[in-house]
């Protein structure tokens, strides 16, 4: 891709001698959409805060455009955020929160009226310059504070968790809108959130955090389909976790089956973890399942049915378009590539 | 259930009201008796405005209350900037040190500074910096009990303001001391001035602590009502009551007014979006 | 907003607070364990003993006066806390009016009020009866500082009412609670806090009064301030034995306000001292 924008190396940071961020080291390129993705406590804000300059790391260096900026006030980072609940000025209106930044440098009137326009046009304000920031609707509040932030032309954007507080149909909207905005600004965002959902529709690059630590970096398509561990694989979208064992090359036994996959590289009889996803799994008569189960529960979900069902002792969530019966024994396939072959984690989720 | 509710009301509005009613009825009274209504006058009132001793010392009140609580807006907003970032121990120990002059009876923090400032006297007197009691002792230890209140007022609107928004103004650009002016002040303004307004009202209205610091030419307006109703019968007070009734009367009112006035207007600004 | 100099802010304050809170406080312990040359001793400190008939009178009249305001007071929060917010504004404003007055003139009043030929005894003749000797009384010292401090004792009440939903009072009567028991088991418990933090506003000032106690008490009804004055301002002059006096004092209210803390747990006591 193309250039770094920002670059962190050997990020540590501590709360209260309490670890929160162990050794970070992240890459960003210029004008991509950039998501971190992790549940909470992962070091997901304490990483974006640190682009921003309001967390100063223990160790480590966080480069802008190749240069050092460490000990650079926020103030004087080319860098602006919108903040978890926008934090919009209560004392001043739209046109004045908007134009703060602009305030700021001393613009010239003129100018600070055409670039306020101009950003309401962008998220689609334009008439709600006099209103009263309080009075606002969530997702109008949200688009003041995007726009806010934008005002001063910054280089990167900073979103953490920008759509948290607003409702399920609001969110899809806003969604389009943030990726909208970013294609036709050129301005890389780094977007903070714990919804995979919303990191898998917007991002050109997700960072999957937990623990303080990157679990893997990708596009969306790879983190998805070619997660690099169970903690991923079971972040990302829900997967049915097994143990079992590389009996050798593309080779591997679990549920008391045996199995082909494409997975290889591991030592022979080395345990694994074995991830599959519950719509990968095809249904099909008990005698010609490579594994059988018992359905426990059957829940419609709109699209399809989502099934419990006991194979081997072990609990599987399975997605299929046809219903079964309760209580009735089914059959199990399973393709090579659909079963994925993690590494074992040295801890236990 | 509704009307033995209501007459409770009355009774206790009557038993508040009546003697201060009473007080200003009497100052209507040509005689000095407080208790036979001779005839009507307004001599008490003409009395009371060419009374130099009531206007110096009410002149003494303003003076003092208005530049007290001043500099204890000023020093107690800062400290309730600076406490609402510290550590939870530390707070808490300056906490229970604010608390001290408001729990503790006011007789005593009256005495205390008396002992302060003749020690000070004493110790000061040697170096030539000699010093009266009077405004100086006044202003000090109105200070002193102003600030409790300004924190108390000025504390929790810290701790409501979304501190983002200080984070914003300085990721907007704006250095952090100017960020503080633009945008942190003007959120926690209303504390501040509730507690500017609170410690000068206290600060008009006290008399233990200013009795036990106050000089001989700098009484204060309690200081001379006390006075003079040793003196037993002198009718100007029954006059000064009714002023002072109709001004709080009329603050109180105008207060409660604008804001009625204010939340109907948000609410019509909120029926609009 | 978290700054490292953010601290620096408290600083004017803290030594503020340290010249004219802690100095003072001091010397009041100072000065009660010393003679007039520098020299420890408890004598001063045992010698308030000799005045425990006024120590037990302050604390009897105090307790008297602030069990009464709690009686009146209580009810007319909770009326108040029921009101349609529009009344509950006036009320508040009414309950408040007479606090803005100075206490010396309220104090004033029931003077007038209460004297031999003052007004009260003029009305009770007009129906033949009295005259009463009622200014110069214990009674009458309580009286005032009931008036003074009744508000004192509402304003907390009240502002912790209005925090109790009248849902959770429908919540009680559609489990069957009747009146006396949503008010033994809802409204008293819920308002404690509130009870305690009224109790203390009007014992410690009642109990300190030397004001009230003076012009309305005559010179037979000392209270403890009036013996604090008079070792200060008074003829008795004796800042030492007065420093003791008031050391007391201070023990006796931490006595009394931990006594009280004992039913009260550890509630915040920010907002409500209003």
């Amino acid at each position: 891709m193309s250039n770094t924008i920002i670059s962190l190396k050997d990020i540590v940071v501590e709360f209260d001698g309490q670890r929160v961020l162990e050794g970070l080291n992240l890459d960003i390129h210029d004008k991509e959409f950039v998501t971190f993705l992790g549940p909470s406590g992962c070091g997901k804000t304490t990483t974006l805060r640190i682009i921003g300059g309001f967390v100063d790391p223990k160790e480590g260096d966080v480069f802008f455009e190749g240069r050092r900026i460490n000990d650079l006030p926020p103030h004087k980072r080319h860098v602006n955020t919108v903040f978890q609940r926008y934090a919009l000025f209560p004392h001043l209106d739209v046109f004045e929160n908007i134009a703060f930044g602009l305030r700021i440098q001393k613009k010239p009137e003129s100018e600070v009226k055409e670039r306020v326009s101009e950003m309401l046009a962008l998220v689609n304000l334009k008439g709600y310059e006099k209103r009263n920031v309080n009075l606002l609707s969530g997702g109008q509040q949200q688009r003041v504070a995007i726009a806010r932030a934008l005002v001063n032309h910054p280089r990167v954007l900073l979103l953490d968790e920008p759509l948290g507080a607003l409702d399920l149909k609001l969110r899809k909207e806003m969604q389009i809108e943030l990726k909208r905005i970013q294609k036709s600004t050129g301005i890389t965002f780094i977007y903070v959130t714990h919804d995979q959902e919303e990191a898998l529709t917007m991002s050109d690059t997700v960072v999957v955090m937990n623990d303080g630590d990157i679990q893997q970096i990708g596009t969306p398509e790879d983190i998805y389909n070619e997660p690099k561990n169970a903690f991923v694989a079971d972040f990302i979208g829900e997967s049915n976790i097994i143990d079992g064992i590389m009996l050798r090359d593309c080779f591997v036994e679990f549920a008391g089956a045996q199995f082909d996959c494409v997975d290889k590289g591991f030592a022979p009889n080395e345990p694994v973890d074995v991830v599959v996803r519950p719509e990968d799994v095809k249904v099909v008569p008990e005698e010609q399942g490579q594994l059988t189960g018992m359905v426990e529960s059957v829940t419609f979900k709109g699209v399809h049915f989502e099934m419990s069902v006991t194979v081997y002792g072990q609990e599987w969530l399975i997605h299929s378009t046809q219903s079964q019966e309760v209580g009735s024994v089914i059959g199990m396939q399973l393709y090579p590539e659909d079963i994925h072959i993690m590494k074992k984690m040295e801890e236990s989720l | 259930m509704k009307w033995l509710s209501k007459t409770y009301i009355w009774v206790i509005m009557l038993f508040l009201y009546a003697p201060i009613g009473v007080l200003i009825f009497f100052s209507f009274n040509q005689s000095k008796s407080r208790s036979n209504f001779t005839g009507f006058t307004l001599d008490w009132y003409t009395r009371l405005f060419h009374n130099d001793l009531i206007l110096q010392s009410l002149l003494n009140t303003l003076i003092v209350a208005l530049v007290s609580s001043v500099i204890a807006t000023v020093i107690g907003t800062a400290a309730a900037v600076g406490l609402n970032s510290m550590k939870k121990w530390k707070k808490s120990i300056i906490m229970n040190i604010t608390y001290l002059p408001i729990v503790n009876p006011e007789i005593v923090i009256g005495v205390s500074f008396m002992l302060l400032f003749v020690l000070a006297q004493g110790l000061l007197g040697r170096i030539n910096l000699g010093f009266e009691f009077g405004y100086g002792t006044l202003i000090l230890a109105h200070v002193t009990f102003n600030l409790p209140y300004v924190i108390l007022n000025v504390l929790p609107k810290m701790r409501q303001m979304d501190k983002f928004v200080y984070e914003a103004a300085l990721d907007l650009g704006c250095p952090p001391v100017k960020a503080f002016f633009k945008v942190v002040l003007p959120e926690i303004m209303p504390g501040i001035l509730s507690g500017f307004l609170m410690a000068f009202t206290y600060s008009l209205d006290d008399f233990v602590i200013s009795y036990f610091v106050s000089g001989a030419s700098s009484q204060t307006l309690p200081i001379t009502i006390y006075s003079m109703t040793r003196r037993k019968v002198s009718p100007e007070i029954n006059a000064i009551s009714a002023i002072i009734f109709v001004v709080v009367l009329l603050v109180l009112l105008l207060v409660n007014f604008h804001g009625a006035r204010k939340e109907r207007v948000s609410r019509r600004e909120g029926g609009l979006a | 907003m978290k700054t490292k100099y953010s601290s620096l802010f408290t600083l004017p304050y803290l030594i503020w607070s340290l010249i004219f809170i802690i100095v003072p406080m001091g010397l009041v312990v100072v000065f009660a364990f010393t003679t007039e040359s520098g020299q420890f001793t408890l004598d001063y400190v045992s010698q308030v003993g000799e005045y425990t008939n006024v120590l037990v009178r302050s604390v009897w009249l105090a307790a008297i006066a602030t069990v009464i305001c709690l009686v009146i007071g209580y009810p007319l929060a909770f009326i108040m806390s029921r009101m349609p917010g529009f009344q509950q504004q006036t009320m508040l404003m009414l309950i408040m009016l007479p606090m803005w007055m100075n206490f010396l003139l309220r104090t004033y009043a029931w003077m007038t009020i209460l004297e031999k030929n003052g007004l009260l005894n003029k009305l009770l003749g007009l129906i033949g009866l009295g005259p009463f000797d009622m200014i110069n009384t214990q009674g009458a010292v309580v009286l005032g500082m009931v008036y003074n401090y009744l508000p004192f004792m509402i304003l907390p009440l009240y502002s912790i009412m209005t925090k109790i939903d009248n849902r959770t009072i429908e919540a009680a009567q559609d489990l069957g609670a009747n009146t006396k028991n949503v008010f033994l088991r809802i409204v008293i418990p819920m308002s404690v806090p509130g009870i305690s933090t009224g109790i203390t506003m009007v014992f410690v000032p009642s109990v300190s009064t030397f004001i009230i106690s003076r012009m309305l008490g005559g010179g037979g009804n000392l209270l403890i301030g009036d013996l604090i004055d008079l070792q200060f301002l008074g003829n008795a002059y004796n800042p030492h034995l007065g420093s003791a006096i008031s050391l007391v004092l201070m023990v006796l209210i931490l006595l009394c306000m931990s006594l009280l803390n004992q039913f009260n747990g550890d509630e915040e006591r920010e907002g409500m001292l209003l």
